[in-house]
């Protein structure tokens, strides 16, 4: 069966601070529409740590501490919501995954699947709410549905990121529900949510990291 | 842009460093960021831990020291510091009696003084948060992430640092800083807009001739945008929006210390009413001169007496800021016989004497 290993979960991590780099400005412009401008800043701060630590971070003994101590780093350095969410994100996508050094799909799902349940009870968002949800929950279901129907690490990770991308768009035109953006009520119709877009640059880099 | 400031980067420890110089009674922590008093406090007493983005000054840092906080934590500009920082800064000045949160109502605040408060418990350090929801310019708590937390922050910050001077337990400062938050109300406006160092651009785009209702202290929208008008008008528009808000619910949470876990509890601000007694803070947005925080707080007692409403203390000047906006915000914050002794109590900090 075809896994992922841990080394490349590291290069998933460093591939992230390189998608975030290049769409910093368009992260920041999202988040300027509707937010408060600093998306695009504060997801690089994140990220520039994990890739500044990464020789640290690699020396992790399973995949488990690899996420935790990605998670911490997360929220020690970014602030804001994205800190906590994205923290805690990592945080408990490792904390099913026992003493694993490789993963199967199933566990895969179960690890995603476990970090947006943290996402969740930390930000108390649904799908429809415009925020990350919008991407991850889909994500997490089609995840779902691909280990139901046997299929290939590969092409999991495909219809994941195809679900991931309609989930971000779907967010242009909703009224925010959480955030700042929430403020503008109806206002905030018309304009993609910033951290949905970083969610599925993740995702995305996930995908382009292992196929 | 023009500001007074050196390096983008340096912006926050710079001023920590100017405000550690300039005032004894405080002393700062560079890694992590905190700002802590310098006198020990009585073996026992609960210590009152406020913090969010910079660039509200004097709040938070600026409000530390006898009669008030403890320990402050400050963000980047505008946005929330991060839990290891709340964490570091707890265990500092900690001192056997926990620790409560005094934590302003904006998603990132909340989520991230949460997880501080979740690695304290499991740390055995007794914590609690209140949040600060008073801003009327959002109107309900169902489609959006509540009201913000503005003015009563201020009031609430003098009165719980008071009280826990006074020897009041945690169950008794986190219960007195609900009360003051379900009997507080703000409104703010803004006759320009601000900039963030980082961004170097005003924060929204405003007209010469166009002034922003309900405006929140980062700049957010508020309920309109109108032509510019005279400060009686537009004290009258503020003073109106807080008298006239009827009773709100929503529920706000805490911790709960038998689950050790998060509970919702639903919290009700009564309206406001004749024969109410105040107390008022007219507060300027960073770039206000005093004198015009005056001309407002004329009509404002004006308004606040035809309507049979005392104002039994009042504060003007410029406590809770966005940087170098001009703007103004009124809050009131209906006071019993308790409240009014704390806030008469002593008080000694950088941005606060009494």
């Amino acid at each position: 069966m075809v896994t992922i290993k841990q080394t490349q979960l590291i290069e998933w991590l460093k591939n992230i601070t390189l998608v975030i780099r290049e769409n910093k400005d368009i992260l920041t412009a999202l988040d300027s529409e509707i937010g408060d401008a600093d998306h695009g800043f504060n997801m690089e701060r994140g990220f520039n740590k994990v890739s500044e630590k990464i020789d640290e971070l690699s020396r992790s003994q399973d995949i488990a501490m690899l996420m935790k101590n990605t998670g911490m780093t997360l929220i020690s350095s970014i602030g804001g919501a994205s800190g906590p969410l994205y923290g805690t994100f990592f945080m408990q996508a490792g904390a099913v995954l026992g003493d694993k050094t490789e993963i199967t799909l199933t566990d895969l799902k179960n690890s995603i699947e476990n970090g947006v349940k943290g996402v969740k009870d930390r930000g108390r968002a649904s799908v429809g709410d415009k925020t990350m949800i919008d991407v991850l929950e889909p994500a997490v279901q089609s995840l779902s549905e691909s280990v139901g129907e046997n299929l290939s690490l590969e092409q999991a990770l495909s219809n994941m990121v195809d679900v991931a991308k309609n989930g971000m768009k779907s967010t242009i035109d909703m009224i925010a529900k959480k955030g700042r953006a929430s403020y503008l009520g109806e206002r905030s119709i018309g304009h993609q949510d910033a951290g949905a877009t970083s969610s599925y640059l993740i995702l995305k880099a996930l995908k382009e990291t292992i196929n | 842009m023009k500001k007074l400031i050196n390096k983008i980067e340096n912006v926050i420890t710079e001023q920590m460093e100017g405000m550690a110089a300039a005032h004894s009674s405080i002393k700062i922590n560079l890694e992590p960021k905190y700002i802590y008093r310098s006198e020990e406090t009585k073996k026992g007493k609960v210590v009152i831990i406020s913090g969010g983005g910079s660039g509200h000054e004097p709040m938070h840092g600026g409000f530390v020291g006898l009669g008030m906080l403890d320990a402050a934590c400050p963000g980047e500009v505008f946005t929330s510091p991060t839990p290891d920082q709340m964490f570091e800064c707890a265990k500092k000045v900690e001192n056997g009696g926990g620790v409560l949160f005094l934590v302003k109502n904006y998603t990132g605040d909340v989520m991230n003084f949460e997880m501080a408060a979740e690695m304290l418990n499991a740390d055995g350090i007794k914590t609690q948060n209140i949040l600060i929801d008073d801003d009327v310019a959002v109107k309900d708590s169902l489609y959006t992430a509540g009201r913000r937390g503005v003015g009563t922050t201020v009031i609430m910050e003098k009165i719980v640092g008071a009280a826990a001077e006074a020897g009041y337990d945690l169950e008794q400062c986190a219960a007195l800083a609900k009360k003051v938050n379900s009997r507080g109300r703000s409104m703010g406006m803004a006759l320009t807009s601000c900039i963030v160092p980082a961004a170097g651009k005003p924060n929204f785009d405003i007209d010469e001739d166009e002034i922003e209702i309900g405006v929140g202290i980062h700049g957010e929208p508020g309920r309109k945008r109108i032509p510019l008008t005279n400060a009686d008008e537009i004290t009258t528009i503020l003073t109106s929006a807080i008298l006239d808000d009827k009773a709100y619910s929503r529920p706000l949470r805490e911790w709960d210390f038998s689950t050790n876990s998060w509970v919702e509890k639903e919290l009700t601000s009564d309206a406001f009413k004749a024969g109410d007694q105040m107390i008022a803070l007219v507060n300027g947005l960073g770039s206000t001169p005093v004198s015009e925080l005056y001309t407002v707080y004329r009509k404002f007692n004006e308004l606040c007496e035809a309507k049979n409403i005392t104002i039994a203390r009042n504060l003007v000047g410029s406590y809770i800021t966005a940087l170098d906006m001009q703007g103004c915000s009124i809050t009131l914050v209906r006071a019993d016989d308790e409240m009014i002794k704390l806030w008469d109590a002593p008080v000694n900090t950088a941005g606060l004497k009494m």
